[in-house]
């Protein structure tokens, strides 16, 4: 009897979208990586830095270890050395092409896992609170007031060098920072109406975690990662440099920021072009990552 | 001839801590404190009273949304108080909860037909397919249509979230739904269609509301019977026509008539109370209400109100002793 | 009242805000006047233009996203449309005031009541710091604040909802202005509490013989408070007339539809009379009567031609259904676009 104030809502509607016709998620997306170029140049990027660290070995015109003394110092442009010679005289441009794979791997395997760990242990403590949040903050605590680089010199100097010894070790350090990150969000999102509301509906636990809560922290994981991977290839060089990282003469960006800083003054180029590969990749990740962000955010698509 | 009981409040108490150091001694807030009413089945019971009175928070114990520290809550012949986790999350498919902000109460990243099909899937209930079906059915009841289903909840107006908030608690068919303030958000125009909806969906699914509200016009037309709070407790509590056209306690009978006049020719004698309503950190001796009240005697001064019942209508008040 | 003088006279006031998605014409066309010594009501839902006209009057918009793009402000006598900042803030506060829905926002938190207090006193008279206190505590009495002179030491943060809104009275009355404009001043309160401020806005208003324009989308408030009443919808003046006029003889759908949907005039229990559809947000306002989409009463010509102010007896009203009994158009039809 009273239908008519109903319907009449209904015929009545805000202009909402018709419903869609479902196109293959990854057109969509692909569509509007290309509407927006900042996220396209993000993308561009990450997309040369994956294809040089996965064919660099091909790539390189020089052998990366090859030291030719007679050669040492080049400038950019000369002699066939694109970007010229370090103080070995090994072509700078085949090294940095060489480091690309290993800066690669340890930024985006220590940001997968310490992401993955951080995240866990920052929901738990964010969203179980009680005993849980008291000694995983403790911990977090602890190790806050340890310098980052110094935890990660004590492990590596307990593990060893190398390559997946630097991972654990940045993970170790670094899951800290995504945790508390993580929790603090937690914190703010349990005390949102909509989880309450999930609570009264009778969604388990477990689901309102993964399906509600996990979702809303894209947006703060993604930027910190964007920022966290540089960090972490930057700490690379300075683990490098005190000799637990990467062995020379195995090129990393890390290592020949480091060798090449006693030239700063004499040969620039040694120094600048790991430092802008490092700036230009961080760049990238950070653009794509606002993409990505936006992207995910159903309050913001179409803008 | 009355309806069973469907809900039993007893003596429910909330009350938070606060620690301001590590020396000074705790503070209690007693935000509910010991409230108890009961709830018909197939009624709509209002819960009124000013900000921090503790309506919401009475709301959100009886459906364990904050745990209380004391008290039985009697729904289905179980103490929900003490139920575990959970049976308790099993027994929330027969209650329900609207919320006030239609802004926050809908996760910004779910289409509506995830948002509606949720509550069937979590309980188990129909098939996937069948779940689909019913969200586009129970979308239409509510005055939308499904071709909002694949639409995200900022794509529509503050009316029609509510109305999605509301189908998404009467999807399941509860027996009781706890609607917290469910058209102060609204504006005035949309507030009167959420008001139909939510008459409406009682008659058409029998369904049991506990409305809680400080609009005392929207409470004397939506509800049978009331209950009055002030400072975490129950003070008054009548039949609707009742309590508004002779209301018992002081502090009752000054808040009806605060209501500002619908008319301007309309006059009414109108009880300015002094003052603000005390902190409930450190609440008056004796009855809450006695600093303000323009019939406080001595006795409100030291000693607590006994709750008396006219028949009822109780009210807690030294007055009617 | 037709022999008082207007203190606050608004002409085809437009106000257009530019997004990144083009201009929304939030207030578009809206006529108003207050005399010396009266309450004008000015009621709408959000989004229908009602705070952006009040604060054009002020000249508090926010710059440069919004501007006046049309008509005219007169404060006074005085043209203020296009008034510099400068000048515009020896008139704020002096002799027009103004007090918001959210005393905790448009107070500092970092200063004192005192501070805030003086600082107005400070810029608009040449009175000593012991004058100055003096006339604070005095002030804070008078609108029912008590212990006065300690309040004066304390932070926005330590009062109640109810007490900062005084203090805002307070602050607005200071230095006896023309006009105070209160946007919502009871929105944020409870029930006892406003019960008190409109009281308090009734005395000190019959005490100063100063005129207000009140901004609310409580009906109640409008009927407790008000001399007239301006209704608004989607940018426009809808209706206006004196305050028994709207609550008796509505002539607008949109006003007969607000005053029919208040539960009091409905049977309890029984379906509440309501007005269909949602409030149109300023930027989706199309041709043709804004309230076309929702109105019971729409005609063909609703939806094309924006309908004029039309002058009858008791009221103006912008409708078609009047449009033959008019007296004399106010305006002509073709300046809406």
């Amino acid at each position: 009897m009273n239908q008519s104030t109903l319907t009449e809502a209904a015929v009545n509607p805000r202009p909402a979208p018709l419903s869609r016709k479902r196109e293959p998620a990854w057109r969509t997306y692909m569509r509007r990586l290309v509407k927006s170029p900042t996220g396209l140049a993000g993308f561009l990027i990450i997309f040369v830095v994956v294809i040089l660290g996965i064919f660099g070995p091909w790539l390189a015109p020089y052998d990366p270890n090859q030291a030719e003394f007679a050669k040492k110092l080049l400038p950019p442009l000369t002699d066939g050395h694109l970007l010229g010679t370090d103080q070995l005289g090994r072509d700078i441009f085949s090294r940095l092409i060489h480091g690309t794979s290993v800066s690669l791997i340890i930024g985006s395997c220590t940001v997968l896992f310490a992401g993955l760990i951080g995240t866990i242990l920052g929901v738990v403590a964010g969203y179980f609170r009680g005993w849980a949040d008291i000694i995983i903050m403790r911990i977090v605590d602890v190790k806050l007031s340890f310098p980052f680089i110094l935890l990660v010199l004590v492990i590596n100097a307990v593990i060893g060098a190398g390559l997946q010894n630097i991972i654990i070790s940045l993970v170790f350090a670094g899951w800290i920072v995504y945790a508390r990150v993580v929790r603090s969000e937690v914190l703010a999102l349990r005390e949102k109406e909509f989880i309450l509301s999930c609570v009264a509906t009778g969604v388990p636990r477990w689901e309102i975690i993964v399906k509600h809560i996990v979702p809303n922290l894209f947006t703060p994981i993604i930027v910190l990662s964007s920022l966290q991977i540089a960090t972490y290839i930057i700490a690379e060089a300075s683990i490098s440099f005190l000799g637990f990282g990467v062995q020379p003469p195995q090129p990393a960006w890390g290592n020949m920021l480091s060798e090449g800083k006693d030239y700063i003054f004499s040969a620039w180029w040694l120094i600048t072009f790991p430092g802008v590969a490092i700036v230009m990749t961080a760049l990238g990740v950070n653009l794509f990552g606002d993409w990505l962000r936006d992207v995910l955010d159903p309050e913001l698509k179409g803008h | 001839m009355r309806p069973e009981p469907l809900l039993e409040v007893k003596h429910l108490k909330k009350y938070y801590e606060l620690k301001k150091g590590w020396f000074s001694p705790k503070q209690q807030v007693k935000a509910v404190d010991d409230v108890s009413f009961t709830v018909y089945r197939g009624e709509t019971y209002g819960l009124v009273g000013e900000s921090g009175c503790g309506k919401s928070t009475t709301g959100r114990a009886i459906l364990r949304l904050q745990e209380a520290n004391a008290g039985e809550i009697w729904f289905a012949g179980e103490n929900v108080a003490r139920l575990p986790y959970e049976r308790m999350r099993r027994l929330r498919r027969r209650m329900q909860m609207v919320f006030q902000d239609p802004y926050a109460s809908l996760n910004p990243k779910k289409t509506i037909l995830q948002i509606l099909t949720e509550p069937l899937r979590v309980h188990g209930l129909y098939s996937p397919d069948e779940r689909v079906k019913k969200a586009s059915e129970i979308l239409k009841i509510v005055g939308l249509s499904d071709y909002h289903l694949h639409s995200y909840p900022h794509e529509f107006s503050g009316g029609q979230r509510q109305r999605i908030g509301i189908a998404k608690a009467v999807i399941l068919q509860p027996d009781l739904i706890v609607a917290d303030e469910p058209v102060s958000a609204l504006d005035v125009s949309i507030q009167s269609q959420v008001i139909n909806l939510l008459l409406q969906l009682q008659r058409e699914f029998h369904l049991t509301y506990i409305f809680i509200s400080h609009d005392l016009g929207v409470v004397r037309h939506i509800t049978d019977r009331v209950g009055v709070m002030y400072l975490g407790k129950l003070v008054e509590q009548a039949q609707t026509e009742k309590l508004f056209q002779e209301p018992k306690h002081p502090y009752t009978q000054a808040l009806l008539s605060a209501v500002p006049i619908t008319h301007p020719d309309d006059t009414r004698e109108r009880i300015i109370l002094s003052g603000d309503v005390p902190s409930p950190l450190d609440p008056p001796q004796g009855c809450t209400f006695h600093p303000r009240c323009p019939a406080c005697m001595e006795v409100c001064r030291t000693e607590k109100p006994p709750v008396v019942d006219l028949g009822e209508h109780i009210v807690a008040c030294h007055l009617y002793v | 009242m037709g022999n008082r003088s207007p203190i606050l006279e608004v002409r085809q006031l437009q106000t257009h805000f530019r997004s990144g998605h083009g201009v929304v014409k939030a207030v578009n066309g809206v006529d108003l006047t207050v005399y010396a010594g009266e309450t004008v009501g000015l009621v709408g839902e959000s989004g229908c233009g009602k705070s952006v006209t009040s604060l054009s009057v002020m000249g508090l918009l926010p710059k440069p996203a919004a501007a006046i793009v049309g008509g005219t402000i007169h404060f006074a006598g005085r043209d203020i449309t296009h008034l510099p900042e400068k000048q515009m803030r020896k008139l704020r506060g002096n002799e027009m005031s103004m007090i918001f829905q959210e005393p905790m926002t448009s107070l500092n938190p970092v200063f004192t009541i005192g501070q805030q207090m003086a600082e107005p006193l400070r810029q608009h008279t040449s009175l000593t710091k012991r004058q100055i206190r003096e006339k604070m505590v005095e002030m804070l009495q008078s609108v029912g604040i008590p212990r006065a002179g300690q309040i004066i030491d304390e932070y926005p943060h330590q009062l109640s909802g109810g007490m900062r809104q005084r203090v805002m009275i307070s602050l607005a009355m200071l230095c006896q202005p023309k006009l105070l404009i209160a946007d919502e001043p009871t929105t944020a309160l409870d029930v006892t509490i406003q019960a008190q401020i409109l009281q308090l806005m009734k005395e000190i208003k019959q005490k100063q013989q100063m005129a207000m324009l009140l901004i609310t989308h409580d009906l109640g408030v409008v009927a407790e408070m008000c001399d007239r009443v301006v209704v608004m919808y989607g940018g426009q003046v809808v209706e206006s007339a004196e305050v028994r006029t709207i609550f008796d003889q509505p002539r607008h759908p949109y006003t007969q539809g607000l005053l029919a949907s208040m539960p009091n005039a409905n049977e309890r229990k029984g379906e509440l009379k309501a007005i269909p559809g949602s409030v149109p947000r300023p930027d989706e306002v199309g041709q043709g009567c804004t309230f076309a989409p929702r109105c019971s009463q729409a005609m063909e010509r609703c939806r094309h031609d924006r309908p004029p102010l039309v002058a009858l007896p008791r009221q103006s009203c912008r409708c078609w259904l009047y449009a033959g009994e008019e007296e004399t158009a106010l305006e002509e039809v073709a300046h809406a676009t």
